[in-house]
C-alpha cells in the first residue's frame, strides 16, 4: 500500500510521470507545458526530467498541437496534447472531429491514433470568458472519440495513465476548479475500468448522476440530504463516452428516481442522453421523471454571477424534493 | 502582379531540354535521366492520365458518386511522385491520383472512394501513402507531426534518411491549418516538402481570391526555401522535388514547392468551370500540355518513336478497360460493416446498437421486404 495524499493536480502530474517513464513513444505537447509546466502547473517538473523532446512547448496554435500530434501518432508516437483552456479548443475542433476520430474508421483499422486531448475544463475559478466552459458535449456526439473525465486525485492518477495507454483517442476533462483538493491516491491499488461508472456514495432514496466538477457538488448535497433523513446515491460517470450506465439503471430501479447533473448547459447535454436512456430501461421502476440540475443555456456568465450559473448543492436537493412531487 | 516569376523550367512547351535552371531559392536545378527513364515518365503521364479520363467516363456514366479529376497536372504529380524514395511518406489530398499511381498503389482503390464502397482503403503503413484529406488543408499539418517523428527517430541527416511530402492546392494556403504547417515545420525543422499545386482555382475561386503575391514566396516569411516550377514540365518537377527532399532528409527542415499548373477538367464532377473562366484561358494552357511536351522532345531527340507512342496508348487503354471491368463488378460493402472500426477496442453503447440493428434485419428474412 503506497498512499499519499495529493492534490488532482499533482495526482495527474504524478500519472503522467509514470506514463513518461513507462513508455518512450508518450511525449507531451502543448501551450506552455514545459518550463512554465503549464499555466495549472499539471506538468510542473516534467520537461526538466524528460528533456524538450519528450515535453514539448508548441507554437500558440491549437490546430497545429492537434494535427501535428495525428502526424506523430502516425509516426508510433503517443501525444498526450493539453489544451490550456476549454474555451481554446474550438480552433482544433476541426482537427479532432473530422481527423483524429475518424481515421481508424476510414482507414478499415489500419491507422491508430492513440492520442489524449487534455482539457481542463468547467466554470468556478473566476476566469475571464472562454476559460470555464464545459464542451463536453460537443465530443461525446462524435463517434470515434472516447470521452472522460475525473472527479478526485485517485482517479486522476490511473485516468490519466490509462487514457495514455489506451489506443482510442480520448478527451480527457479535468475539472479545474478540483484541481487543488485533496484526497487519497494508492499508487499500488488495481485500477478500477477506465470506461464504467462507480457508486461515489451509496444510498437508497434517490439516485443522482454526475461528473468531473459536480461530483463533489452531489457529493455535498448527499451529506446535506443525509442530515434530513434522506439517502441519495450518487453515480459518478466518469466515462462519458461511452457511457457506462448499468450502475445509473440498476440503482434507479431501486430508488425509483434520478437527478442528473452537469455545468453545461441543459439544451441537447448530457444530461439529456442519461434521462433518456434511463427512461427507455427503467421506465416501469420510475416514481418520477428524470430531472436535470444544469448550467444555464447561455454563454458562461462572467465571474461575479457564476455563482448563480453553476449548479450548487441546493438546486440538487431542490431537483430531489421535486422529483417527491409527482 | 508578376505570375510567371522565377518559373524552374527544364523543358519548354516546344519540348526543347534546358540544360539547368536557377531557382529563386539560388539553387541551380538539372535532371540526367537515362532514355528508359525518359520513356518511364512518359508511360506514367500518358496512363495516369487514361485512368483519369476513364474514371471520369465512369462519373458519368453513374458508377462513381463524385470524381475529383487531375487533367493538366500529371506532371506535377508524376514528376513529384517519381523523385520520391521508398522509405519517403505522402500525405495527399483528394486529387493526387497519379502520385498514388506512382506508389504502386492500385489504382482502383481512390474509385472505391469515389464510389462510396469504402473511404480509400490501401494500407497508408504499407504504401507509405496516407488517406486521401478532403478537408483542406489538414494533411499538411499531419505530414508536419510525421515529420517531426522522423527527426525525433534520428531518421535525418544521411542518405538512408525520410522525408515526407504533403500535397495541397492554392486555395488549401488560404487556410490556418497550412500557415501552422509552415510555422511548427521551420520551428522544428521537421523534413517535410510543401508541394502546393497551384491549379489556379479553388473550385470557382480564382488564384486572386487566395493571394496578393506568388504563393511560393509565403516560404520566406516563414523561414526557409520557396521554389516555383513548371508544373507542366515533368522533368522540373522531378528535379526540384529530390532537390526538397534531399534538403529534408538532410536534415535542413522544409522546403515549399509552387507547381505552376493548370487545373484543365472542373474541381469536381459536380462543377461547371464555364461559368467561371474563360474558353480562352484553357486553350492557352492546353498549348503547355505536359504530355504533349514531353512527346515532343522525346521524338526530338529520337529517345522513342511511333511505335513507342502507340504502344503506350494501347497499354493505357487496356489498363483503363480493365479498371472499368473492376468498378462494375465491385460488390457493395456489408451492412454490418457501419459498425466497424469506429473504435480499436469497440464500444459497449455501439456493440448494443450493432446487435439491436442486426436482430431488425434479421426480422425480414422469409419476409417479401
Amino acid at each position: 500500500m503506497a498512499a499519499e495524499v495529493l492534490t488532482l493536480g499533482k495526482a495527474l502530474n504524478a500519472g503522467l510521470r509514470r506514463s513518461l517513464e513507462r513508455d518512450a513513444k508518450v511525449v507531451i505537447m502543448g501551450e506552455d507545458v514545459g518550463k512554465l509546466g503549464g499555466v495549472f502547473r499539471i506538468t510542473d517538473g516534467l520537461q526538466k526530467d524528460f528533456g524538450e523532446d519528450r515535453v514539448i512547448d508548441t507554437p500558440l496554435a491549437e490546430s497545429g498541437i492537434i494535427g501535428t500530434a495525428i502526424g506523430l501518432a502516425l509516426r508510433g508516437y503517443r501525444p498526450v496534447c493539453e489544451i490550456q483552456f476549454d474555451g481554446f479548443v474550438y480552433p482544433a475542433y476541426d482537427q479532432i472531429v473530422s481527423q483524429v476520430a475518424k481515421m481508424h474508421y476510414r482507414s478499415r483499422g489500419m491507422v491508430r491514433l492513440p492520442i489524449v486531448i487534455r482539457i481542463p475544463f468547467g466554470g468556478g475559478i473566476g476566469a475571464v470568458e472562454h476559460h470555464s466552459e464545459s464542451p463536453e458535449a460537443y465530443f461525446a456526439h462524435t463517434p470515434g472519440l472516447k470521452v472522460v473525465t475525473c472527479s478526485n486525485p485517485s482517479d486522476g492518477y490511473t485516468m490519466i495513465q490509462q487514457a495514455i495507454a489506451s489506443d482510442d483517442p480520448i478527451v480527457f476533462l479535468e475539472p479545474k476548479r478540483r484541481y487543488w483538493e485533496k484526497g487519497e491516491v494508492d499508487t499500488e491499488a488495481e485500477a478500477y475500468p477506465l470506461h464504467a461508472a462507480r457508486v461515489a456514495r451509496p444510498g437508497t432514496d434517490a439516485t443522482v448522476v454526475a461528473y468531473g466538477p459536480m461530483v463533489r457538488t452531489a457529493l455535498d448535497a448527499a451529506t446535506a440530504a443525509a442530515e434530513d433523513g434522506r439517502q441519495l446515491e450518487v453515480i459518478d460517470l466518469r466515462s462519458l463516452s461511452p457511457l457506462d450506465l448499468g450502475p445509473v439503471y440498476e440503482s434507479v430501479r431501486r430508488t425509483g428516481r434520478c437527478v442528473v447533473v452537469h455545468e453545461a448547459p441543459s439544451n441537447v447535454g448530457l444530461g439529456a442522453e442519461v434521462a433518456a436512456r434511463v427512461t427507455e430501461e427503467c421506465f416501469y421502476s420510475l416514481e418520477s421523471p428524470v430531472l436535470r440540475v444544469t448550467g444555464f443555456d447561455t454563454p458562461y456568465p462572467a465571474a461575479r454571477v457564476e455563482e448563480e450559473y453553476l449548479p450548487d448543492l441546493d438546486r440538487v436537493l431542490d431537483a430531489v424534493d421535486r422529483t417527491y412531487g409527482w | 502582379m508578376e505570375r510567371e516569376d522565377a518559373l524552374v523550367q527544364l523543358l519548354t512547351p516546344d519540348g526543347e531540354r534546358i540544360d539547368r535552371a536557377v531557382g529563386p531559392d539560388g539553387v541551380e536545378y538539372s535532371v540526367e535521366l537515362t532514355d528508359e527513364e525518359y520513356r518511364g515518365l512518359y508511360r506514367d503521364l500518358v496512363t495516369v492520365r487514361r485512368l483519369d479520363a476513364e474514371a471520369t467516363a465512369l462519373q458519368r456514366q453513374g458508377e462513381l458518386g463524385i470524381w475529383a479529376s487531375l487533367l493538366g497536372q500529371e506532371a506535377a504529380q508524376v514528376g513529384s511522385g517519381r523523385a520520391l524514395r521508398p522509405q519517403d511518406m505522402v500525405f495527399p489530398t483528394y486529387r493526387e491520383h497519379g502520385v498514388l499511381y506512382c506508389r504502386g498503389i492500385d489504382p482502383i482503390m481512390p474509385l472505391s472512394l469515389f464510389r462510396g464502397v469504402d473511404q480509400g482503403a490501401w494500407d497508408p503503413n504499407e504504401f507509405r501513402f496516407g488517406m486521401y484529406t478532403i478537408v483542406i488543408g489538414a494533411q499538411t499539418l499531419h505530414a508536419t507531426g510525421y515529420a517531426m517523428g522522423i527527426a525525433k527517430d534520428g531518421k535525418v541527416g544521411g542518405d538512408d534518411g525520410e522525408a515526407v511530402i504533403a500535397y495541397f492546392g492554392d486555395g488549401a494556403t488560404s487556410q490556418g491549418d497550412v500557415n501552422e504547417a509552415f510555422i511548427w515545420s521551420a520551428v522544428y525543422t521537421a523534413p517535410v516538402v510543401f508541394f502546393c499545386q497551384n491549379n489556379q482555382y479553388a473550385i470557382s475561386e480564382p488564384i486572386e481570391r487566395q493571394t496578393r503575391v506568388p504563393l511560393y514566396r509565403r516560404a520566406a516569411g516563414f523561414g526557409f526555401p520557396g521554389v516555383r516550377v513548371d508544373g507542366n514540365d515533368v522533368l522540373a518537377t522531378y528535379a526540384v522535388t529530390r532537390h526538397a527532399l534531399d534538403h529534408a532528409r538532410g536534415g535542413q527542415g522544409p522546403t515549399l514547392i509552387e507547381a505552376y499548373t493548370y487545373r484543365m477538367g472542373a474541381h469536381t464532377t459536380s462543377d461547371d468551370p464555364s461559368r467561371y473562366r474563360p474558353a480562352a484561358e484553357a486553350e492557352a494552357w492546353r498549348a503547355r500540355d505536359p504530355i504533349a511536351r514531353l512527346a515532343a522532345f522525346l521524338g526530338k531527340q529520337r529517345i522513342a518513336d511511333e511505335s513507342f507512342f502507340a504502344d503506350v496508348d494501347e497499354q493505357a487503354k487496356d489498363q483503363a478497360v480493365r479498371l472499368r471491368e473492376r468498378v462494375l463488378t465491385m460488390p457493395d460493402p456489408a451492412p454490418e460493416s457501419i459498425f466497424q472500426n469506429v473504435y480499436p477496442h469497440g464500444s459497449p453503447l455501439l456493440d448494443d446498437e450493432r446487435e439491436r440493428f442486426e436482430a431488425y434485419r434479421k426480422s425480414f428474412e422469409g419476409s417479401a421486404h
